[in-house]
């Protein structure tokens, strides 16, 4: 039987534990587990064990770890769990640029299947040879999606690709000599800010261009940035406003005039699997996230992988080890001529590879071009709807249709009411609904990005839809309903004026001791 | 308990309906009732208090009588306190001076003002950055930051400030054009000062975004850069504005907010510097011109800071020309390009172009000059 309800818009209610820090339940001698005594005859052959490990890294004190008992710590993250939401519980699109789509869980049990799960690292290369074939696979998957000519699979996010992009561009120029003059990254305001951020950590000065009228990176202005000091250019297309950018092949061939390096963020590739490539337009480099777009969950929802490709010229140049094949025998290659050396630990994180990887089989060619089809009808569904909502906006569309996500705009709606976007984002918390703005700065004002992915039915695109409209039709009857939203969440309001104060912001449990004046000992009893 | 004042400029608006660009004087005013010019800014002051009803619990209204703000009040279901009353038959620019300097003396913790620019310079010229206030939208010209972007924005504004969700404030431009220039349809545009307004850009942020640096920090990052290049060998002609003044308190040396100075290895050579003092000061180095645009229409010459002339500029040398902006300004700009009006034809076609604009440290925006004003 069909439940009938007047409205799509569901009533949520966050549960509200108010747990505390699993510091805090911290109770003196309290143990998960407690191991039994140390048989005499093993004491006596290997001692008290401790003084196996030498002094010199030995610990003086015990670590400051929360004591508690193990029914304790399931029900404090058992509360936790509650008061979250995720792709897994509401219609998450309202987290543009994150390609929040379905994970299917059998992958999670591939992944965790005993065979995967005890495999180490250290193995000799002959007992891992499932393993080593997988990544060699996906290494040729992504060869095809992208036109380049090896990937490495090393890299553990999004933005660690992006480095690994930025030392392979500062290695390349090194061997050419050029490594000093050419200090300078060029990027768009509307690629993802860690384009511009992880070329910083490398030491590069960042040139930012701005859209012209139409939201287009101004191809002028890419004239006027580039130099003999031009290191290269890191650039997504489409860009986070879900415009794809058609003289991209300028783009890639002003900078290689001048000598620079173009590395293509495919962060938002979702909408153009198996319709363009990197070859195409000309990139040297290239990284998709393995995690979101291909079907493992997205970083928040465990660890993450960023595949970073290179064509001919610079696959020299990867991170070792790459995984080679000889005669159907695969093996760690070491053989990379510039390597820039190792980014991380190991071989990358395996198990997002393999979710991954089983998920492109799963699709076929055919199915990763039908995902993007339906990634990018989805959206412009929603670009149709959303924009005949009385006070929202899709700035620079002129009517031109988007490819997978779309940044639009409530700036009307504000003028009009005085209700912004993040009044927006709270009131929709009420029914569940999660809405994110923009990077900033807010180029696009009282920005809000969404992206549904093929991953959503139809009836869910518009549950959401209802929201909006919901909250667009409150903020003229019930303003005091929006501004003063969330009504139903755990926290309020949050006070994020500590979050660019370096003297208050503290991201892990001593530091927020140490700036409350707090001693660590005392927490502990 | 907070107290808010409120000042509504009665006549403010008024010359736009019927075609006169502004309501400046007592003559435009009567020329615009005579053309059936009606009050608006009573309308649009009301918008912005619909927003304060759900507080008025929590407030004490002060503000003076009549026009200049009880009846607006009164009519929205408020109940005002009154502090004093304007002038009659007709209110003056020195009512909306007395009210603002006995508002401050109240000690209220906001001003809301109704008007166009002209009543955002007589607030600026009474109160300065002494108190917080928010301009409501309700004039001919708003060319000034410290207004809010409409009234019912200016009154969500409001409240989220006297709430305490809004706890940060910054400093807005007070532009404002010659109104009789503007007439005989010449665009002269000045900075007058500054206002601190609520900082409504800092409302929480979603989950995603990291947090956004304040304007001050991005300051900060600005000068660091500019110390870092500058040499001692040249002088260094410094602009207006508040990004600018970041870079002279970074050198630890006192500078005019809304003049020109000159910087010299480090120390302070000159101070509000008028054209002929600048040529004069640069007649024997090579030097450097640091500008960053004014006001929320992004021009970078010919807007307060007119002693930089042709002159000055054919002294510095396009090459010389340092120009600097937050990220955030930028894009307040929507796309726009950067003007410049130096009152010389040849010279604005020769400043026109690309600019490396300094948004940062070690960062760097490419950013379109446009002369065609």
């Amino acid at each position: 039987m069909e439940i009938q309800r007047g409205s799509r818009l569901r009533n949520f209610h966050q549960a509200k534990w108010d747990e505390e820090a699993i510091f805090e339940l911290s109770t003196p001698g309290e143990r998960g587990i407690h191991l039994p005594q140390v048989e005499q005859d093993i004491s006596d052959l290997v001692g008290d064990g401790l003084s196996l490990i030498p002094a010199s890294v030995r610990r003086k004190t015990p670590p400051a770890l929360p004591e508690v008992g193990q029914m304790r710590v399931l029900k404090h993250f058992l509360r936790l769990s509650q008061q979250t939401l995720g792709a897994d519980l509401n219609v998450d699109i309202g987290q543009g640029t994150c390609t929040v789509k379905y994970s299917p869980k059998v992958n999670e049990r591939i992944a965790a299947s005993p065979k995967v799960r005890d495999l180490h690292p250290d193995q000799d290369e002959s007992t891992v040879q499932g393993a080593l074939r997988v990544m060699y696979e996906l290494d040729l998957f992504l060869r095809e999606l992208s036109g380049l000519d090896r990937f490495s699979l090393q890299p553990s996010s999004g933005s660690h690709a992006i480095l690994t992009m930025a030392a392979i561009m500062q290695r390349y120029h090194e061997v050419r000599g050029e490594a000093d003059t050419r200090n300078e990254l060029i990027t768009t305001i509307f690629s993802h800010p860690s384009d511009a951020a992880a070329a910083a950590v490398k030491g590069y000065s960042i040139i930012t261009l701005y859209p012209d009228e139409q939201g287009m990176p101004d191809v002028a202005a890419l004239e006027a940035a580039v130099s003999e000091r031009t290191a290269g250019l890191f650039i997504t297309n489409p860009e986070d406003i879900g415009i794809f950018n058609p003289k991209i092949a300028d783009f890639t061939r002003i900078v290689h005039e001048a000598g620079g390096i173009c590395g293509y963020d495919q962060a938002n590739a979702n909408g153009i699997l198996g319709i363009t490539r990197a070859r195409e337009a000309d990139f040297d480099l290239c990284f998709f996230n393995m995690h979101k777009t291909f079907g493992a969950p997205h970083g928040c929802g465990g660890p993450a992988a960023g595949a970073v490709g290179a064509t001919k010229e610079l696959a020299g140049y990867l991170p070792v080890p790459l995984v080679g094949c000889d005669d159907g025998e695969y093996f760690l290659d070491y053989d990379v001529p510039h390597t820039i050396g190792k980014v991380r630990s190991f071989y990358g994180a395996f198990p997002v590879l393999l979710k991954s990887y089983a998920w492109i089989l799963s699709m076929g060619a055919t199915g990763l071009r039908e995902a993007a089809e339906i990634a990018v009808l989805n959206n412009n569904y929603l670009l149709k709807k959303i924009t005949e909502i009385d006070g929202a906006t899709s700035p620079y569309s002129g009517g031109k249709r988007r490819i997978e996500q779309v940044r639009y705009s409530w700036e009307d709606l504000y003028r009009e009411t005085g209700i912004d976007t993040h009044d927006v984002t709270r009131r929709l918390a009420d029914f569940g609904f999660h809405l994110w703005q923009s990077h900033h700065p807010f180029v696009v004002p009282q920005p809000f990005t969404i992206e549904p992915t093929e991953s959503y039915s139809r009836a869910e695109l518009d549950e959401y839809l209802d929201g909006l409209r919901h909250v667009a039709r409150e903020a003229r009857s019930e303003p005091e309903t929006v501004k003063h939203a969330p009504h139903n969440s755990v926290v309020h309001r949050i006070d994020d004026s500590s979050l660019d104060d370096p003297k208050r912001w503290a991201v892990t449990w001593r530091a927020l001791l140490k700036k409350q004046g707090r001693a660590a000992a005392k927490i502990r009893g | 308990m907070k107290t808010v004042g409120l000042i509504v400029n009665p006549v403010a608006g008024m010359g736009g309906s019927v075609g006169l660009k502004g309501t400046d004087g007592l003559d435009v005013v009567r020329e615009a009732e005579r053309l059936g010019a009606r009050p608006w800014a009573p309308q649009r002051t009301a918008r912005a208090l619909a927003a304060l009803l759900p507080i008025s619990d929590s407030l004490v209204l002060v503000t003076f009588s009549g026009v200049m703000g009880e009846a607006t009040a009164s009519a929205c279901g408020l109940e005002p306190q009154l502090i004093g009353s304007g002038s009659a038959p007709r209110t003056t620019a020195q009512d909306t001076v007395r009210a603002a300097r006995q508002m401050v003396e109240r000690g209220v913790d906001l001003l809301l003002f109704a008007g166009g620019d002209g009543t955002a310079r007589d607030v600026c010229g009474a109160v300065g950055t002494s108190v917080t206030v928010l301009g409501v939208p309700a004039g001919v010209k708003i060319h000034s930051a410290a207004f809010a972007s409409s009234p019912a924005a200016a009154g969500r504004v409001a409240a989220s400030f006297l709430t305490g969700e809004i706890t940060r404030v910054r400093e807005a431009e007070v532009m404002d054009i010659n109104e009789a220039d503007y007439r005989r349809g010449r665009l002269s545009a000045r900075l007058y000062g500054y206002l601190e307004i609520p900082d409504a850009r800092r409302l929480l942020q979603g989950a995603k975004s990291a947090s956004a640096p304040d304007e001050r920090t991005a300051q900060r990052a600005i000068a660091t850069a500019l110390v870092e290049r500058m040499t001692d060998d040249r002088c260094y002609i410094v602009g207006p504005g508040t990004t600018c003044r970041s870079l002279l308190e970074m050198l630890g040396v006192e500078g005019s907010l809304l003049g020109v100075d000159l910087v010299r290895a480090g120390k302070r050579v000159g101070k509000d510097l008028n054209e002929r003092e600048i040529l004069a000061q640069t007649v024997s180095s090579q030097c450097s011109l640091i500008l960053t645009p004014v006001g929320g229409q992004g021009f970078l010459l010919g807007r307060g800071n007119q002693q930089i002339s042709p002159e000055v500029i054919r002294r510095v040398g396009k090459e010389n020309i340092i120009v600097v902006a937050t990220a955030e300004k930028l894009s307040s700009l929507r796309g726009r390009p950067l003007l410049v009006d130096s009152g010389d034809e040849e010279m604005d076609s020769y400043l026109c172009g690309y600019y490396r604009v300094v948004t940062g440290y070690r960062e760097a925006a490419v950013y379109r000059v446009f002369c065609g004003v």
